[in-house]
């Protein structure tokens, strides 16, 4: 279901210190999104294919990841330069594409594809656990923290009596057709799953109580540091400054 | 706790479901130090609710739980002994929560106030009783049916309870795996309840076995465990009878 493919590693970027990871890939995504200027979306851009090849993430799977965001880019080409009022940049018949609309249209597509480049190479190589504990060291409230470690260990759990739910339908004939029989098998599957999903949370609260739970999660991890570690976050604040500088240039 | 005290004991103890019928009605029930019982009954006979009220996981209606000698009043009576009797769910997905198989073994441990060092030394020894050594940074949903449930022992053994209760502990273990689970609780040699329809294993594990019967327990005397020879097809291939 969740496919952890980038998740170990022995690059680099495996070696660097998580919450470092977890800190720069904020900070990167945050300034590309609200970036402008083209030299800082090329430079971002640049750098998320520099960590995506030191982090030696296989290419065709990076591929197979960016198909989403692929399409909705292809989606925004295909309205936005028609759309976006401004100055005309080529005219067929009565449509008209603008430059401003181009413009755009530039600059969503370099920001989301370098922000998912490096998300893939920074969050996506460590595993899910690791994310909650990185997260966790770095001050984010633990229900929040336990909510996504939690929902990470039973989506499997779910997904397998969602499985068998689906079977046993199977087993009786039931082919999904576009009548209510259909729909109405579909809400009972899904209110199905509600109720076992809410049994599964119940009898797992009591087995963590019999544990000794009184509300508070404690953490075994430790992310010794490497000089891995500190190359990375040099590096990644000389990116954040130059980029900080290619904006503060173009406005000046 | 006065000596002879039993650790577990049940005064007439009733309870229903909301909306459903008595499952268990005046049961009276005591485990002592040396007690090792087996339970069997069909489904539905109220076995595992037993065991949930033994742990104030359910409220009984009417009647008294009591916990090595200590009359339980409520929450926070069983909070401070709950963690001194292991529960072995039936279900290992309910009691493996954690992302990694340490950090489950170890959250008993961290609760019941132990250092990080600790509760590390504590599941590391743990696990390798249980021959699971090397199963520390396994993912728990990775884990097969026969492991799962073995680590889900395992949480419990951590805790160092001086009593334990199992729901069902063999269900989808190899032969291999029941055998090291038999081995474990001989050596652990803690008063227990287990709740199995395998009448080897009870055999191996338990001196007495009761059932359930119109929501109280009885002693069933018609039921002894024995060793008997029979004949069937495939009978030189290693294999059980449940």
């Amino acid at each position: 279901m969740i496919e952890e493919v980038f998740a170990v590693g022995t690059s680099r970027i495996h070696r660097v210190d998580p919450r470092h990871r977890v800190v720069f890939a904020a900070v990167f995504s945050v300034q590309t999104a609200i970036g402008k200027e083209p030299a800082a979306l090329i430079l971002a851009l640049a750098a998320a294919l520099v960590l995506v090849l030191a982090a030696r993430l296989d290419a065709r799977r990076v591929l197979q990841r960016s198909v989403p965001v692929l399409a909705f880019l292809m989606l925004l080409w295909l309205v936005l330069p028609w759309t976006v009022p401004g100055r005309p940049w080529l005219t067929t018949g009565p449509l008209s594409a603008s430059m401003e609309g181009v413009r755009l249209s530039w600059q969503i597509s370099l920001k989301s594809i370098s922000i998912l480049l490096a998300l893939m190479a920074l969050t996506a190589t460590m595993t899910a656990a690791t994310l909650g504990h990185a997260l966790h060291h770095l001050g984010v409230p633990e229900k929040i923290v336990s909510l996504l470690m939690i929902t990470y260990r039973y989506l499997f759990v779910i997904e397998a009596e969602f499985t068998r739910l689906w079977r046993a339908a199977k087993v009786r004939g039931f082919r999904p057709r576009t009548n209510l029989h259909s729909y109405r098998t579909y809400a009972y599957l899904v209110g199905m799953l509600f109720v076992r999903a809410s049994d599964r949370a119940e009898r797992v609260y009591a087995a963590m109580r019999c544990r000794g739970f009184k509300g508070k999660f404690y953490t075994l991890a430790v992310f010794p540091a490497g000089r891995d570690t500190v190359w990375f976050s040099l590096g990644m604040s000389g990116l954040a400054i130059a980029m900080a500088a290619a904006e503060w240039t173009a406005t000046v | 706790m006065d000596r002879t005290d039993p650790i577990i004991e049940l005064k007439g103890v009733s309870f229903a479901y909301p909306g459903g019928p008595q499952v268990i009605r005046h049961l009276d029930f005591a485990l002592h130090k040396r007690d090792r019982i087996g339970l069997v009954a069909p489904n539905g006979s109220g076995k595992t609710t037993l065991l949930h009220l033994i742990l104030g996981l359910l409220k009984p209606s009417e009647g008294e739980v009591r916990l090595f000698g200590r009359s339980m009043r409520g929450e926070k009576d069983f909070v401070l002994l709950r963690t001194k009797i292991g529960l072995l769910f039936q279900d290992a997905d309910d009691q493996l929560f954690n992302p990694t198989v340490i950090e489950d073994v170890a959250f008993g441990p961290l609760n019941t106030g132990k250092t990080r060092e600790e509760a590390l030394a504590i599941s590391r020894d743990t696990l390798h009783r249980l021959g699971l050594s090397g199963f520390e940074d396994r993912i728990t949903h990775k884990l097969s049916g026969g492991e799962k449930q073995m680590v889900a022992m395992a949480t419990i053994v951590a805790l160092q309870p001086e009593a334990l209760l199992l729901d069902e502990p063999t269900v989808g273990l190899d032969e291999k795996t029941h055998k090291r689970l038999i081995a474990l609780l001989a050596e652990l040699a803690l008063p227990c309840v287990i709740i199995s329809h395998a009448f080897d294993f009870l055999s191996a594990t338990t001196d007495r076995i009761l059932t359930m019967e119109n929501g109280r327990i009885v002693l069933d005397e018609e039921m002894r465990v024995h060793i008997h020879e029979h004949a069937h097809k495939l009978g030189s291939k290693p294999h059980r009878h449940v």
